[in-house]
């Protein structure tokens, strides 16, 4: 059914560290490494090899340059993959109940067998998270590793996203951001976390965490060496010479 | 948003249709015999195979059927019923028209409110997307309906009507550029909303998140057709309203008719191409392409 859950018990999602993020993209090929072989069809890829290589992924990594007031530029690794929202567009749009809602952890999930591939629910999604699989003609989707986080084959340690687990820097947590005391919920008030594009009204349940303000700006990148006092020989030469 | 022949054939197709069969059923123009069977006969083929047309964008069309199973919360599911229930609801009045059993027009009022809801369905099913700003405004469900009423009007529109429906859609046409064209600005999204980024500065793209092409890019993030916009806008508006309608003051009313019929039809398809090419979606954002 594609009406949303009036109430969902918990909002699984994730908490994502701009600040730490260094752009290795081992999410990406984490999250491709296992979802090929989970949950519904494998995400395919056309040409991999050739000229004009495409393929199915549930999480891209953005990179941004950011020009700061009264500070050097920055970079920004940014991952961009499924919000699984309160409110979620591309479950209301679906016209034959293969996008639904969990009520029990709020993921956003799709029923592959009930999928026509008319791809309403992507063009729904502010955020580009679904992709059609051009092999198999469904709706790929983010699906916070489903099949990882309640499987008791896996040691206790695995049971989260493969982009969580897989992450070397710790850029990435998972957890339940309905409730205040955990641990994402802390990290999200600690750091002043905050939701993408909230003026279009889908109310995403994952958090991104802001890089952190780094120090004073330098003009160029020469500046540092203007004022930088000479010491020993060199300080006489640059005394001298200065004197000529 | 990529402009997918198949859905534009299908809008336009069956837009035309049941604007169509929605004058037959109100007895406009009044048919018997063979000929009513000829032109009922015509407003179905239309509406159905535009409805066919449909399913060859879908990536497993053999599930279609459950697409009628969620008309609680989606259009295109309420789109699939409206669609059924006006070819249905239409078929005693099609069968009197042919057979002369003296149907109630009654009866055909009912079938035109379903031809009526179904236009206004498929509009809504681009209206109600807050992802692509310019199309999510009232011009868009008028400048649907406009273009079913003046191509059923053309064909069947008594003949004072006719022309001065045909200028219909040129009208929904300017409405909906002059409102579409500030829609994105006016939506207020941009990267640095996107990303959050604002907070920090002025983003822009670094580098692309992937090499290659992906289905986001090829589907919503359409930029090649966006050159010929201001070419083709005047010719949509040319051919879709001002020419049928002089065709149909200047020449004779049933000799002008297929004429600006099929003149109407071109256009109808280059506006709805354009309806498509034109619209940008907020994901290009992310791309540092807008729509």
């Amino acid at each position: 059914m594609t009406c949303l859950p009036a109430k969902v018990d918990k909002t699984l999602g994730l908490v994502i560290d701009l600040d730490t993020c260094v752009g290795c993209q081992a999410c990406v090929t984490a999250c491709k490494g296992w979802n090929d072989q989970g949950y519904g069809v494998p995400l395919s890829d056309q040409d991999p090899y050739g000229a004009d290589p495409s393929g199915t992924f549930l999480n891209r990594v953005h990179s941004y340059q950011v020009e700061v007031a009264d500070a050097a530029p920055q970079i920004v690794n940014f991952p961009r993959s499924c919000l699984h929202c309160a409110d979620a567009p591309c479950v209301t749009v679906c016209p034959t109940g293969a996008s639904y809602k969990r009520a029990e952890d709020g993921i956003v999930l799709v029923n592959e067998d009930a999928c026509i591939g008319c791809g309403l629910c992507a063009w729904a999604c502010p955020y580009g998270a679904r992709e059609m699989d051009a092999a198999a003609g469904v709706m790929k989707k983010c699906t916070l590793c489903v099949d990882r986080i309640y499987n008791d084959q896996l040691p206790e340690q695995d049971r989260e996203p493969a982009c969580v687990r897989t992450c070397p820097t710790g850029a990435r947590h998972f957890g339940d951001l309905s409730n205040p005391q955990s641990a994402v919920s802390r990290l999200v008030e600690a750091r002043g976390g905050y939701a993408l594009m909230p003026e279009i009204g889908t109310g995403p349940v994952n958090r991104y965490l802001p890089p952190r303000k780094k120090g004073a700006g330098l003009s160029g990148p020469l500046t540092a060496l203007v004022d930088l006092p000479a010491t020993g020989l060199a300080g006489w030469l640059d005394r001298l010479l200065g004197k000529l | 948003m990529h402009p997918a022949p198949s859905v534009i054939l299908f809008t336009v197709l069956s837009g035309a249709g049941f604007g169509y069969l929605a004058f037959l059923a109100l007895g406009f123009p009044a048919v018997a015999g063979w000929a009513g069977f000829a032109a009922w006969g015509f407003g179905y083929a239309m509406a159905v195979s535009g409805l066919l047309a449909s399913t060859f964008h879908l990536g497993n069309p053999q599930r279609a059927l459950l697409a009628f199973s969620q008309w609680r919360s989606s259009w295109l599911s309420r789109e699939a019923w409206t669609s059924v229930a006006a070819l249905t609801a239409l078929a005693p009045m099609a069968l009197s028209d042919w057979l002369g059993l003296g149907l109630l027009r009654g009866f055909g009022l009912v079938g035109a409110a379903f031809c009526a809801a179904t236009v206004i369905s498929t509009a809504m099913i681009y209206a109600q997307m807050k992802t692509v700003p310019r199309w999510r405004d009232w011009s868009t469900p008028v400048m649907f309906a406009a273009f079913a009423v003046a191509g059923g009007g053309v064909l069947a529109a008594p003949p004072v009507w006719a022309a001065a429906l045909a200028l219909a859609p040129g009208a929904a046409l300017i409405l909906s550029f002059r409102r579409g064209d500030g829609a994105f600005a006016a939506a207020g999204h941009s990267l640095g909303s996107a990303t959050g980024l604002d907070r920090l500065g002025q983003p822009s793209v670094f580098e692309q998140p992937h090499t290659g092409g992906n289905y986001l890019m090829r589907e919503m993030i359409h930029v090649v057709g966006r050159r010929h916009a201001a070419r083709l806008r005047p010719i949509a508006l040319l051919l879709a309203a001002a020419v049928p309608a002089l065709l149909l003051v200047i020449l004779p009313v049933p000799l002008a008719r297929p004429l600006a019929f099929a003149i109407h039809l071109a256009g109808a398809l280059a506006a709805r191409w354009l309806f498509f090419a034109e619209a940008e979606h907020v994901v290009g954002l992310y791309y540092g392409k807008r729509g």
